[in-house]
């Protein structure tokens, strides 16, 4: 034992003198021994939680460990993905349809695991596309991209993606205001002509199916980020918004002018009603809805035409706006729903408002003047307090649930905790650098699981071995569960990761999909039987209905195509093991491989060019034989007369 | 003879779990199986642990150039084992209850234990015949011909009892739960055959 303490403090001392004027020292702390052991997960073990990130610009949703931090899946939402043919095969491509078109590409942020009272329960995971809005929804028993909807009069779709305590609705709110509908007109002509568009999509509480509700038409502000009331507040939801001076320039200055922006608070179970009873306008829309249906492997986009509007001002008593000092950022509300904190990005303080408080403003009628419309309640008369943090920057408020908050400061890089009541700052830590969004899994709920906070950063530097000028962003973890946070790991992170949801594994481990059963395909093109492979011609289209298992095609020889041809290889997995996916791949093909899961049916078009014979083969490594499994496509002039056929081991 | 006679009525019935319960389990486990195949032998058919282990397991073994594990239809065993429980209960609660009725001897309770005693190792035998078929008689294309170190084919028969290292996979047979049901049957029938045997002692 002696021996090792020796050893540990010899190699400190030597890492100290390698790091010597490499600052920091701080830093240090995440090689002690204990931090070592509390994020140390031994082979074989499994992490204690589930941590979603948001990839940012990479449009797809990573799936880490806590505490280990170690990457298990990157799960394919917004951007086509070739390691498994996401958005490049013919079932996936209706994925990423929207009113624009194909659309291969998202900014992907702010996941939210589903609730039910309040709580997390671990059946879906809704995303936002913040550049072409859109909200999707992952299924968390297949790790998949479920559905897709694109959501219509919004632009920058960023105080989304979150959900009600029950689910019942998924709230989308545009960040650029825009003309609604859309239509011709000078961009100096925004200010009071500009709409802002808070979506409420409904989810079917079986399927998870999402329709647009209605969508309340806003004035023309900045709608930054959102979260639902909870609990007392549980049938609210807040909103901050920024340039509510409404400047179409130089904003970093014209938007920046107001002391106080607004947090809007919306009474969504009134205006649900109002809508229930008949109220709102029909508007015609265009926007696609994309439903990925698990058992015939397949998206289909069907095109919407109308959206339901609802102008504010007709539903008295449901909008009120709560000024809110210095262009806030996050909207973030605590586990009891009496707290809604505004991160007043420009500032050093935070704004917290008391939820009991605005409804006594409300019920008093003590507005301080309105805004379009809106009525406006008196700063002092709701809030509860203010955190003097002596931070810069704040943007983004966590919970633990024993009372503590945790936000993160983008300016001063770090990540300060304060006790909700006394707004006492309790403790602060560093982060490395400039830290965006902080998640603790279930902290955005009723019952959060205050054991660790993830901190994630916008800028990376000298964190890790260097890579040229672009590299991964990086994150810490910290041990939360005393008085004071523990730096205890620091690891990469894939894209931008713009918040993040987190739960306890156990929560997901038993419903995860091992395979897809053969015998509920309903693919059109499945082949389900060992013999029902054949290939099909029809004009210039030839479809080939394909299988695979350990380790061969079926057919593996095909004779009779011709160039100009459009083929089509549908391919059905036969295994039903645990993780034996077979690949396919064919030389020339201008969009990616396939992996096809056990008892999945996946397409490729392949669109031979030249004449010749040309493999495929499968391209994920299956069996001691899988360097064997592959076959010959014979590809005759388009003018020949070449019989089709197709064989396997003649 | 009373308390015999009643042992012998029940122990028989304790063989009917075999038509629930599998008679015989064989578990395979290896590196990349972590959590094991495995197949459930049951007197009316082979069953997997996991529903799609059997289709796994053949799969497998395909390489080696075993055949298929066998359906219902291909081994006569599994229409006759059942009817042959089915008469052996019958039997011995019909033993039982003439016994109870003092209209038969303890010796016919030993007799009925000796008979099932006789087909068990029948039984046993004829298994480990499939067992050592199903593991020696290999498809000669097949796709991996491995020999043993002094040259000899290898074979893949699964232990009748017990565990076997074969290749990656670690195999273990182990009665189950019918097969444990059915013994701790005999043995009340045994315990029938010693107690009406002391009762008669005592009576001399």
């Amino acid at each position: 034992m002696k021996v090792k303490h020796h050893l540990i403090l010899t190699l400190g001392t030597a890492l100290l003198l390698v790091s010597c004027g490499q600052q920091n020292q701080s830093s240090n702390g995440a090689l002690s021994s204990s931090a070592a052991e509390k994020v140390y997960v031994a082979p074989g073990e499994q992490d204690e939680f589930y941590a979603f990130l948001s990839g940012g610009y990479s449009g797809n949703l990573t799936v880490y460990g806590l505490p280990s931090g170690r990457m298990f899946k990157e799960i394919p939402v917004f951007s086509q993905f070739p390691t498994s043919g996401y958005g490049y095969s013919e079932e996936t491509i209706p994925m990423l349809n929207t009113s624009h078109g194909f659309v291969p590409w998202d900014d992907l942020h702010h996941p939210d695991i589903s609730q039910t009272n309040g709580e997390l329960d671990g059946r879906w995971i809704f995303v936002n596309g913040n550049n072409t809005p859109r909200i999707a929804r992952v299924d968390l028993s297949t790790f998949e991209t479920a559905e897709i909807i694109e959501v219509p009069n919004s632009a920058g779709n960023h105080s989304s993606s979150f959900i009600t305590e029950n689910t019942e609705y998924v709230v989308a709110g545009t960040r650029f205001a825009v003309p609604v509908p859309q239509r011709d007109m000078s961009i100096s002509e925004y200010k009071g002509n500009f709409k802002g568009a808070l979506t409420f999509i409904s989810v079917d509480p079986e399927h998870g199916h999402m329709a647009i509700k209605f969508q309340l038409l806003m004035p023309g502000f900045n709608y930054d980020l959102s979260h639902p009331g909870r609990g007392k507040s549980h049938g609210w939801f807040f909103f901050t918004t920024y340039n509510t001076e409404e400047a179409n320039t130089l904003l970093e200055v014209n938007a920046s002018q107001n002391d106080k922006d607004f947090i809007a608070a919306i009474n969504w179970k009134k205006i649900e009603e109002y809508v229930n009873n008949g109220g709102g306008t029909k508007m015609p829309a265009n926007y696609a809805h994309n439903v990925y249906d698990e058992h015939s492997h397949t998206g289909t986009t069907t095109m919407k035409d109308e959206v339901l509007t609802v102008d504010p001002t007709k539903v008295p008593g449901a909008v009120f706006f709560l000024p809110t000092p210095k262009s806030p950022h996050g909207c973030d509300v605590d586990p009891t729903g009496q707290y809604i904190i505004g991160n007043g990005k420009l500032s050093a303080d935070l704004t917290v408002h008391s939820f009991d408080k605005m409804i006594a403003a409300i019920e008093g009628e003590k507005f301080d003047g309105e805004a379009y419309g809106i009525p406006i309640l008196k700063f002092e008369d709701v809030l509860a307090g203010q955190v003097k943090s002596g931070g810069l920057g704040p943007l983004h408020t966590e919970f633990d649930g024993k009372g503590n908050a945790y936000t993160t400061f983008f300016i001063s890089s770090e990540v300060v905790k304060w006790q909700l009541g006394t707004w006492e700052v309790i403790d602060r830590k560093p982060t490395y650098y400039s830290v965006g969004h902080l998640m603790i899994p279930g902290g955005n709920s009723r019952k959060p699981f205050g054991k660790y906070v993830v901190a994630m950063n916008k800028i990376t530097k000298d964190r890790y071995l260097p890579t040229g000028p672009e590299m991964e962003h990086s994150a810490q973890i910290y041990d939360i569960s005393g008085d004071k946070m523990e730096l205890i790991y620091d690891f990469p992170t894939h894209g931008e990761p713009h918040y993040a949801a987190g739960c306890p594994a156990d929560l997901l481990t038993a419903n995860s999909r091992k395979i897809y059963r053969l015998d509920e395909n309903r693919h059109p093109y499945a082949v389900t039987t060992a013999d029902g492979s054949k290939v099909v011609r029809d004009g210039n289209e030839v479809h080939v209905y394909m299988s695979t298992i350990r380790s061969h095609f079926t057919p593996d020889n095909i004779e009779g195509i011709k160039v100009g041809d459009k083929v089509y290889f549908h391919i059905t997995n036969h295994e039903q093991d645990f993780d034996v996916p077979h690949g396919f791949s064919i030389l020339g093909q201008n969009t990616s491989e396939l992996l096809i899961m056990p008892g999945q049916t996946k397409t490729s078009v392949w669109e031979p060019k030249q004449v010749g014979v040309w493999p495929f083969y499968c391209t994920d490594f299956c069996s001691a034989l899988h360097q064997e499994m592959q076959g010959y496509v014979r590809v005759s002039p388009a003018n020949s007369n070449i019989e089709l056929k197709w064989s396997l081991g003649e | 003879m009373k308390k015999a006679s009643i042992l012998m009525i029940v122990g028989p019935l304790f063989l009917l779990g075999l038509y629930v319960f599998p008679l015989w389990n064989i578990m395979l486990g290896a590196p990349q199986y972590p959590d094991p195949l495995g197949l459930n032998i049951h007197i009316n058919g082979l069953r997997g642990v996991s529903e799609f282990d059997i289709q796994n397991i053949d799969g497998l073994n395909h390489y080696i150039g075993m055949h298929t594990l066998p359906k219902v239809e291909d081994m006569w065993e599994f229409s006759t084992f059942p009817i042959i429980i089915g008469i052996m209960v019958g039997l011995g609660v019909l033993i039982g209850i003439l016994g109870f009725l003092g209209k038969l001897s303890y010796k016919w309770f030993l007799g009925w234990f000796a008979l099932m005693s006789l087909m068990g190792i029948l039984g046993m035998y004829d298994f480990n015949e499939w067992l050592v078929d199903y593991g020696t008689n290999l498809d000669p294309n097949a796709i991996m011909k491995l020999t043993n170190p002094d040259g000899t084919p290898m074979t893949y028969k699964p232990p009748l009892l017990g565990h076997v290292k074969m290749l990656n996979f670690d195999v273990t047979s182990l009665p189950a739960t019918g097969g444990w049901l059915m013994f701790l049957g005999m043995m009340l029938t045994l315990a029938a055959g010693y107690f009406g045997w002391k009762s008669k002692k005592n009576k001399t």
